[in-house]
């Protein structure tokens, strides 16, 4: 990845010393916690570092180095399956839809995804479950525009679960590949908000499947990205997760401990603002950023 | 289990109580604690290194070893040193002597520029102030709606000539909105920019243009109270690249430590000037730094007990 790190830099140096001794160890620790992954995974991730390190007599600074990032390739779990289920079933529409936190790129996401799949010759209706924010549904008007993908839209202040509904039925009816529902920024906090979302994935069920439930989280989060998970994931059991901003200087270490807990992989993460700065997530490549290496 | 970092502290102490001196041990016991708590709010590493050794040297002193209850005696001087930074002085919003008086937004992407645009807005407006907001993010798909949504919410007028979504020049709206403020008598100019990252040396740049063109008395680094340990590339990238006079901490109606707040503070020395807790134009406040202080460490009532006892 993009995304480099003044502590990052040092890390794969410290492995390189004659000898590993605390203020390495603390040193390395200190990184994986200037990423965002967390005191306490930071501390698990040296503590079992280390004890390999002595059981394995390991001397040599090539050998700690694979170990390190075996460590935390281990943490991620790359055989995770990261597919994203956008294909039809039979004359129904994969249905998606997109949630989180005010501000993480939910909206952007949708528009990205809609040209993914249009660029691969299908077809997407897009959903504008915000009738919240302020020009929200303009603002997903202008990425089908884009995009080459029709809105479903209602007034400000519309049911957002009546919109999603609209949304699936009109692309049940159009016979398209997929729909995308961009839903409203809400903290994981606010239980009436949080309420009106999981309302919106029952609304959409009694016509179709949902396929995914993709959570975004913004690389830029610290601890309480896994606050918010956990929330989204009990009230509309998310199926995947996107990480967006990742090319800022942030580096999402957060993901790290949310699909340990969670069990939910990171299947998308966000480059840009551009539409086609959307990518799968490459487990090697996020651990090589966190390490400096990127 | 131990919740709070005061019943953390106090479990440390538990054994001390009228002993008197702290050990050496105690006092590391004691640090490494705090620096749980504080990593565990999302203060930056090198913040809470200073900011323990701070506090490791006042837990040597006098009034700790005095203290009848030293976990308590401790909690309350961290208190102390976090509420001090977050604090300094007070700074109300500097208004030109030659009006209008510009004010500019300048955060990453999301944070809650736009948003907090209406707020001060609204604000201003509620302290006979005649506001104008300026639409120079044209670079989001439609900014330039959303501001003037706000704007119609807020019953404040919006200085919008372009269009956005790519199209026009955000340094010449700016440039162009005091003029029009001057004309229509807006003694206030509250100018909305677009999200940018700080590693996005253009982007950087075009906020350091907008500012020259405007010469602002107050710029505003509006940035997100769920920011992890980014904070302080982000704060210096933004400080180098465009500079600025106070923070906006945004989101903290949500349940995020906010430990960008101490972090922020202590590494750019600016000071705290708003909160902005909420989606509405209401949703907004002046900072409170002994709030903050009690947020990041999740004290809660405890102060007040220490304080009373
Ligand atoms: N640099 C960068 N910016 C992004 C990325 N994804 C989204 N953004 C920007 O982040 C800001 C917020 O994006 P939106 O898509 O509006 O976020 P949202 O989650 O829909 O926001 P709300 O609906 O208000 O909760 C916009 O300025 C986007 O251009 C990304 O991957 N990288
Ligand atoms: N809960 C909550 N949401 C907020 C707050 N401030 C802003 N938001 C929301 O955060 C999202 C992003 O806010 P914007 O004002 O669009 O952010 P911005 O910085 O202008 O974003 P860009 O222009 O894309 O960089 C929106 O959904 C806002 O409603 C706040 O204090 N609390
Ligand atoms: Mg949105
Ligand atoms: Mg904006």
């Amino acid at each position: 990845a993009r995304s480099q790190s003044v502590f990052g830099q040092g890390l794969l140096g410290l492995l390189s010393r004659d000898t590993l001794d605390d203020d390495a160890w603390d040193e390395i620790e200190d990184t994986l916690i200037t990423a965002d992954v967390g005191v306490t995974s930071a501390t698990q991730i040296v503590q079992s570092l280390r004890t390999k390190v002595k059981v394995l007599g390991t001397r040599s600074p090539e050998e700690a180095r694979t170990l390190l990032r075996e460590e935390l390739l281990a943490q991620i779990n790359p055989d995770l399956e990261r597919g994203v289920r956008t294909e039809p079933h039979g004359d129904r529409p994969a249905v998606l839809m997109i949630v989180g936190v005010n501000g993480t790129g939910k909206t952007t996401t949708s528009g990205k995804l809609a040209r993914v799949l249009v660029g691969d010759g299908r077809s997407v209706v897009l959903g504008a479950a915000d009738t919240f924010r302020a020009a929200a549904a303009d603002q997903l008007e202008t990425w089908g525009g884009r995009v080459g993908a029709p809105v479903v839209r209602k007034d400000e202040g519309a049911d957002p679960a009546s919109v999603a509904f609209d949304a699936v039925s009109r692309g049940i009816e159009d016979g398209v590949d997929a729909v995308i529902i961009d839903t409203a920024g809400r903290l994981h906090t606010k239980t009436g908000l949080m309420d009106e979302l999981g309302k919106v994935k029952r609304v959409v069920e009694k016509k179709s499947q949902v396929d995914e439930v993709l959570l975004v989280l913004d690389a830029t989060t610290g601890q309480n990205g896994l606050r918010q998970a956990r929330v989204f994931a009990e009230v509309v059991n998310i199926t995947g997760i996107v990480l967006t901003k990742l090319d800022g200087t942030a580096k999402g270490g957060i993901i790290i401990q949310v699909q340990r807990e969670l069990g939910v992989p990171v299947k998308l993460v966000g480059l840009g603002e551009g539409p086609d700065d959307l990518a799968p997530f490459d487990p090697e490549a996020f651990v090589d950023a966190i390490l400096g290496e990127g | 289990m131990f919740e709070t970092l005061s019943d953390r502290l106090t479990s440390v102490f538990s054994s001390l109580r009228g002993k008197g001196r702290l050990s050496e041990e105690d006092i590391s016991a004691t640090a490494r604690e705090i620096r749980l708590a504080l990593l565990e709010a999302d203060v930056a590493l090198p913040v809470v290194r200073e900011f323990i050794a701070q506090i490791k040297e006042r837990a040597r002193g006098e009034e700790v070893s005095k203290a009848l209850n030293p976990a308590q005696q401790v909690i309350k001087i961290v208190n102390e040193e976090l509420v001090q930074i977050l604090g300094g002085e007070t700074r109300e919003v500097r208004f030109a002597k030659n009006p209008p008086t510009v004010i500019m937004l300048a955060g990453l992407q999301g944070a809650g520029k736009t948003t907090l645009a209406g707020k001060l807005a609204n604000w201003l407006a509620g302290q006979r102030n005649t506001p104008l907001l300026v639409a120079a993010d044209l670079q989001r798909p439609n900014a330039v709606t959303q501001l003037q949504v706000v704007g119609q919410r807020a019953e404040v007028p919006v200085f919008a000539p372009q269009p956005g979504n790519g199209v026009g020049d955000p340094i010449e709206v700016a440039r162009e909105s005091i003029e029009h403020a001057r004309r229509n008598n807006h003694n206030v100019v509250v100018i909305d920019t677009a999200g940018r990252l700080g590693v996005d040396t253009e982007m950087m740049q075009q906020a350091a243009d907008i500012r020259d063109a405007v010469e602002p008395d107050e710029i505003l680094f509006v940035v997100d109270a769920m920011i992890g340990q980014d904070a302080v590339n982000t704060a210096q990238a933004f400080l180098d690249g465009v500079g600025y006079d106070a923070v906006a901490l945004t989101k903290l109606d949500g349940d995020a430590r906010g430990g960008a707040a101490l972090s922020i503070r202590h590494i750019t020395g600016r000071p705290i000037m708003f909160a902005s807790t909420g989606e509405k134009l209401e949703d907004f406040d002046l900072f409170h730094p002994d709030r903050m202080a009690s947020r990041i460490l999740d004290m809660g009532d405890v102060l007040t007990l220490i304080e009373q006892a």
